[in-house]
């Protein structure tokens, strides 16, 4: 009894034992819920573990990737277009419907297998990945989650088999304050069309699209809770007023659309009219991981073809990829590659889990673009002049990276979402 | 004339689970093989095996009845047998080896012919070699082994209602058109079709069919190798060669090189 007493005063200093369980229970460290909650199971697994399906999925992916889409790249490019015979693989190989269920013409798959399509995609060309993601994760998941069962049965099978998906939600005044939004729509006395006036900004697949996802305002008085999600095909009279040139993903479409008196059947509503903000707040988190495994993806395809570059160009009598300095700088990429990689699987699993997932997938989304654009840069200086050239198309990895801190969301947005969890885990 | 019944056939496609032939091949630190542990996939030849199968079906000209995938491996190989599912074959059969067991051609034909003998079929389309051993004899084997005729090599193949079968053969001198009747081995060669992608949705649909397993002792078989391997090596680094100037000068080399 003695012994111990005196050792533990060694150790602690003795606080009066009224105090000693007060330290303990009024401790004002929140724990974050999924800490709480977090299951105990049997066999721990790395993040390394896929299904059967999934790992089929991405052998697919990778070949299609490679086969078809890798001499149409450089092309698609230049020319600033999407090239229709790439976007027919992507249906023809059931990866355009990858979550919509069989009975719809879809695929039935994962989360994560959209997101590993996503990456695969995007190690030969992140404007064709891009094109994959939107039209999965934001379209087709709206219509999934959202939509009425009429709805779905409409839209959904033609969307998993030959019409592509757009997601129109920025304006030209309102980005990152999306709730800002100006477009209108006006319920006809009748009750039974809208009418839509407005414009939408930064579009992606907009020129190829046939189903455009709109969000207006039905009730500008009453802010953003008159946001309401609105499903339309092109002919109902989308217009499409300028395609942008960009820096990079140049193939993949993004225009600026104009609505025009354009009358949408009430049936055409996703969800409940006034909740839309949320369908969009709801949505842009998934969409994200989707935009993290796009960098992700990009960054291993830069970062693989420089390297064997790299172990290939001789100079002083070897490869330059053998001097250590090279060494360094590859480790040192490559690490921060796999960190994306699993901050972004990571995600998707949670949010397959049905369990909170908003934090890591901005933090996945952020630290990937910002990897990206480091991994992509260094390819390029990695194989020296010809990392230049737009030939060999290493440059076009540096230039296509650059959306990713802009898109779905900026780097300062989700800097701040991370940090309204950590205020709201540490704020006394 | 009597009309001939239709005849279903019933196409074996045997697929092996070898070294992707993208990967750059090291010895192995025995010396005795190649470095196994890198990606593995469908030996090549296989899959425009498991294609033409497909095709077949699909062309309608002729009645296919049943495509089963067959593999001879471990654990794994269970892969490759579902990739052929993916791609479209019907059903798989799995005969499991140990981890790391070599098994010979001789003791692949034997066992395809104890599966062919006990399951009846009338068609085996296999790949003309695997990218591992290069060996190329498993079809001319089998052939033998069974009494049946064999289409190798094959860059063309027709098969009529009716079981007569038309194959077009590479050859050194070209192309050889050859006419034979069911049952027949046919071999592939590259040629003969490009092979479809497992899409998704058939990725999904393979699932849910049946892969049938089996020991080699379940079916009275040795796979007990005749063979060992002494060693293997790579291939003498190539030196650089140079230019010369004349004729004459080409042959005063090529006497200092020693080779005439």
């Amino acid at each position: 009894m003695l012994v111990r007493s005196s050792r533990s005063s060694l150790l602690r200093p003795r606080l009066p034992p009224s105090q000693a369980l007060r330290a303990i229970s009024t401790s004002p460290i929140r724990r974050q819920v999924q800490e709480i909650t977090r299951p105990a199971i049997d066999t721990p697994l790395s993040l390394w573990n896929f299904t059967e399906e999934e790992n089929m999925l991405r052998e697919t992916v990778r070949r299609f990737a490679e086969d078809v889409i890798g001499p149409k790249v450089s092309k698609m490019d230049e020319e600033e277009k999407m090239d229709p015979e790439v976007i027919q693989g992507l249906f023809d190989n059931g990866l355009m419907g990858i979550e919509t269920s069989a009975d719809m013409g879809g695929s039935e798959c994962s989360f994560t297998s959209a997101i590993i399509a996503v990456e695969e995609l995007a190690r030969v060309d992140p404007s064709v990945a891009v094109l994959c993601d939107v039209h999965n994760t934001l379209v087709n998941t709206v219509l999934r989650l959202y939509g009425s069962k009429e709805v779905q049965e409409k839209w959904l099978p033609d969307l998993a088999t030959k019409k592509v998906g757009s997601f129109c939600l920025s304006e030209p005044a309102s980005g990152s304050d999306a709730f800002a939004l100006q477009t209108t729509a006006k319920l006809d006395s009748s009750g039974d069309f809208y009418t839509l006036n407005g414009s939408k900004m930064w579009i992606s697949n907009s020129a190829e699209a046939d189903t455009f996802l709109v969000f207006a305002n039905v009730d500008p008085s009453k802010g953003y809770k008159g946001i309401t999600c609105f499903v339309m095909s092109k002919d109902m009279g989308v217009e499409i007023a300028k395609k942008e040139k960009k820096l990079g993903i140049r193939a993949s479409s993004t225009c600026l659309l104009n609505f025009d008196d354009v009358k949408i059947p009430k049936e055409n509503v996703v969800g409940e009219v006034g909740k839309g903000y949320k369908i969009a707040i709801e949505i842009l988190n998934e969409g994200r991981i989707g935009i993290a495994a796009q960098m992700v993806g990009l960054a291993q395809g830069a970062f693989d073809k420089s390297l064997t570059y790299a172990y290939q160009r001789k100079q002083f009598g070897k490869p330059v990829g053998e001097f250590q300095g090279m060494g360094f700088q590859f480790a040192d990429v490559a690490t921060e590659i796999e960190a994306a990689r699993l901050l972004t699987y990571n995600a998707a699993r949670l949010k397959e889990e049905g369990r909170p997932f908003t934090k890591e997938a901005a933090m996945a989304k952020y630290f990937a673009s910002v990897i990206a654009q480091k991994a992509a840069g260094n390819a390029i200086e990695w194989a020296g002049g010809q990392g230049f050239v737009r030939e060999v198309g290493l440059e076009k990895y540096w230039r296509d990276s650059k959306i990713g801190a802009i898109y779905e969301g900026t780097s300062n947005i989700q800097l701040e979402t991370i940090a309204k969890f950590l205020r709201k885990e540490y704020q006394t | 004339m009597r009309p001939t019944l239709p005849r279903l056939v019933n196409i074996l496609v045997p697929v092996k689970r070898s070294i992707d032939y993208a990967v750059k091949i090291r010895v192995a630190s025995d010396g005795k093989g190649v470095d196994t542990n890198v990606k593995h996939s469908m030996n090549p030849f296989d899959e425009i095996a498991v294609e033409e199968a497909i095709r077949l079906r699909e062309k309608k000209s002729t009645k296919v009845d049943n495509i089963t995938a067959i593999s001879i491996g471990p654990a794994k190989a269970v892969d490759t047998i579902r990739t052929a599912l993916a791609m479209g074959a019907d059903s798989g059969i799995h005969i499991t080896t140990p981890e790391n067991a070599v098994v010979e051609p001789i003791a692949v034909a034997n066992a395809l012919k104890k599966i062919i003998d006990d399951k009846k079929f009338d068609l085996v389309i296999m790949g003309k070699q695997a990218i591992d051993d290069d060996s190329g004899s498993t079809g001319g084997m089998l052939a033998g082994l069974l009494g049946w005729s064999q289409g190798s090599f094959a860059s063309k193949l027709e098969v009529e209602d009716g079981g007569k079968v038309h194959v077009t053969r590479e050859i050194d001198g070209g192309l050889e058109n050859i006419e034979a009747k069911l049952p027949m081995i046919v071999t592939t060669d590259l040629r003969l079709n490009e092979p479809r992608y497992a899409s998704l949705p058939n990725i999904m649909k393979a699932k849910k069919k049946k892969i049938e397993t089996f020991k080699p002792e379940d079916l009275g078989l040795d796979f007990t190798p005749r063979f060992e391997t002494i060693s293997v090596s790579e291939p003498p680094k190539r030196q650089g060669g140079g230019k010369v100037e004349s004729v004459d000068e080409l042959v005063s080399k090529m006497k200092e090189a020693g080779v005439i």
